[in-house]
């Protein structure tokens, strides 16, 4: 496939272009946080924030905080009950410039669930589907892992590129670019990017080996689904890691696989949406019934499922090779040891749960 | 169910039926004739019913697929969306998403003594079985209803009950909490009252649905009466918002109620994680 080079002083532009044909999303410094700020066609050229992970998951980008699926009106013009419901047009084709690795692997996670594959239920949901056909995602290598960073545990890497369209591998005056797919080969076709040459090619192959190189190396984590299942009725092993939890719901929001939604009306007047909503399985009200009862009331529970889910559930719904555990529902990327404001450790659980915490993190 | 399993179906109540104080049932069509000549459900599935600008919630059919010129949810009033559907009228519209989920086997309870026990809104996955069954009355055994409620006010169906209780082919027991001046039926909580009827449990299931603490003792007198864990069925609720299995609320382990269910039996609720 192509490579190519674009200089550091022609990214801005060569992003403003394709503004032009994609809803184009960029790392940019918001305060003390970097965030995927849409890239304006019309505004000055800006350098897209590359020296600092992303705050954020780019997830994002094809599962929007919050999206209209369906508009309503409700009464007829001669005020006679009505109701009239319009589904919302696809959006436009997006691209994600310069997101991590893990984030492009999150995807993968989402992608059976919206798919109804793995299911009893085989719904498609194609708000989704429509935006993860047609968009584009351009991973940044890694350069060097954080203290947080765990992606070699679960099957990715600092230079992975699973469910990537392009690898751009920063050198010191500007990108390599190597193209993954098809979509991805045709945003490379610019006149602002020439062919990459092949000193540039070799630059960008050992700074990847010296990202590979900086990861410690993994944690085998293999059983992790039977360890959690078994682990299930202990309580004391979840209310021991869900002590200092505050239910505040930062690490499912920073999550790159957390892809739980609520459904919500708002209306003026007779119109109104209908609204999907990212929603958080460890805030109380998740799963809280009208009638009173609740299945998950305690934080404990709360924990005990989000993990659970990640590292037991999902993979046994979700199996990958024959023999092998089934796809992890965690990409670790480590935002939500990062942000959590009590210190709870996604890692520590898993590998205390696997009996192996002395080998593990920390 | 449309390709898009978010977009409801456009309905008109035709009819509101005030079951209790807090109990309605809204009968509905669909707008689209079509649409409604070919609606397929199956006892036990459930709905998604919309009040747009309220919401949606969550309920079972409570109509059996053998009536086949409405489609019938009963609603508790509890919360947000069920207060605002309690304030539909006929000629409203709504949305409804159905049919949601899995059934009621009734095929493999061909031939068998059916013991059906229902507390209060739990009736309302119930009535379609047993109206299927009572429609089929040829396929079954000995048909029997346990139903109980607060007080005789709360009895939802009554209209219906009655005339069940007027055949000979269905043996209806009713019960309530308290004592009331002139009730001629049973008075304690549906699993005492279960215990006292003590149905046999030779060639027989037992589907029960009601408020999560009486199934639990429910189930704990069908053990008791020697009803083994595949001969028990139950439906349950969850909190549920797209109904399909995407959302990620109602899980319980690697189980969707929405997708996998409600219907399960003690059997595979046994071996599924303890977190109801």
């Amino acid at each position: 496939m192509d490579a190519k080079f674009i200089s550091r002083g022609q990214l801005p532009e060569w992003l403003r272009s394709l503004a032009a044909r994609f809803a184009v999303l960029a790392p940019a410094r918001a305060g003390s946080s970097v965030i995927y700020r849409p890239v304006d066609p019309e505004a000055p050229p800006r350098q897209p924030e590359l020296a600092v992970k992303p705050t954020e998951s780019a997830k994002r980008a094809l599962f929007p905080l919050s999206e209209a699926l369906l508009t309503f009106v409700k009464n007829q013009p001669d005020g006679k009950p009505g109701l009239e419901l319009r589904e919302t047009p696809p959006p436009r084709p997006c691209l994600v410039f310069g997101l991590p690795s893990c984030d492009a692997r999150g995807f993968l996670v989402f992608d059976p669930v919206y798919a109804g594959s793995g299911t009893a239920g085989k719904f498609q949901d194609n708000y989704y589907l429509r935006r993860r056909e047609q968009a584009v995602l351009i991973v940044k290598t890694c350069p060097r892992p954080l203290s947080t960073c765990f992606c070699n545990w679960v099957g990715g890497g600092p230079a992975s590129t699973e469910g990537a369209d392009v690898l751009a591998t920063e050198l010191k005056d500007g990108l390599v670019l190597e193209a993954l797919t098809g979509k991805g080969a045709r945003v490379l076709d610019s006149a602002l990017l020439r062919p990459a040459a092949d000193e540039q090619l070799t630059a960008a192959a050992q700074s990847r080996a010296a990202s590979e190189a900086a990861m410690p190396p993994p944690v085998d984590i293999s059983g992790c689904a039977r360890a959690l299942r078994g682990k299930f009725d202990s309580a004391g092993f979840w209310q021991g890691h869900s002590a200092g939890c505050l239910s505040c719901g930062a690490c499912t929001c920073l999550c790159p696989t957390c892809y739980c939604f609520d459904l919500s009306d708002e209306e003026r007047g007779s119109r109104g949406v209908r609204l999907r909503s990212w929603d958080s399985c460890m805030l109380p009200l998740f799963t809280q019934e009208t009638g009173g009862h609740n299945p998950r009331a305690a934080k404990a529970a709360r924990l005990r499922n989000r993990i659970s889910h990640k590292f037991s559930f999902y993979p046994d719904l979700h199996p990958s090779l024959p023999g092998q555990d089934g796809h992890i529902a965690c990409c670790g990327c480590g935002r939500c040891i990062r942000s959590c404001p009590s210190a709870v450790d996604i890692r520590r659980i898993v590998t205390e749960a696997l009996g192996t915490a002395a080998e593990g993190a920390e | 169910m449309p390709n898009n399993p978010y977009l409801p179906q456009v309905a008109t109540v035709l009819e509101v039926i005030a079951e209790t104080p807090d109990i309605k049932s809204f009968r509905l069509r669909l707008d689209d004739e079509a649409a409604h000549a070919a609606l397929r459900f199956e006892p036990g599935q459930a709905g998604q019913l919309s009040l747009f600008g309220a919401g949606e919630a969550t309920f079972a059919i409570s109509s059996p697929p053998s009536r086949k010129e409405y489609l019938q949810f009963s609603v508790l009033r509890a919360g947000e969306v069920t207060t605002a559907l309690h304030g539909l009228m006929p000629g409203d519209k709504v949305g409804v998403r159905a049919p949601l989920g899995n059934h009621f086997p009734y095929d493999d309870m061909k031939g068998k003594d059916i013991i059906l026990v229902g507390g209060g809104i739990g009736m309302a996955p119930l009535r379609p079985l047993l109206l299927f069954m009572l429609d089929n009355r040829d396929d079954y055994g000995k048909i029997s209803l346990l139903y109980g409620a607060r007080s005789p006010g709360d009895l939802a169906y009554m209209g219906e009950i009655r005339e069940w209780m007027a055949r000979g082919d269905l043996s209806v027991t009713l019960t309530i909490d308290r004592e009331v001046p002139e009730w001629p039926h049973e008075v304690g909580l549906v699993p005492q009252a279960l215990d006292k009827l003590s149905p046999s449990p030779a060639n027989a299931v037992a589907i029960t649905c009601g408020p999560p603490g009486m199934i639990k003792y429910v189930l704990q007198t069908l053990k008791k009466l020697k009803f083994a864990d595949g001969q028990i069925y139950t439906t349950l609720e969850k909190r549920m918002k797209c109904g399909v299995g995407i959302c990620g609320r109602c899980n319980i382990g690697d189980k969707y109620v929405c997708i996998d269910g409600p219907v399960f039996t003690q059997a595979q609720l046994t071996g599924m994680l303890n977190e109801l």
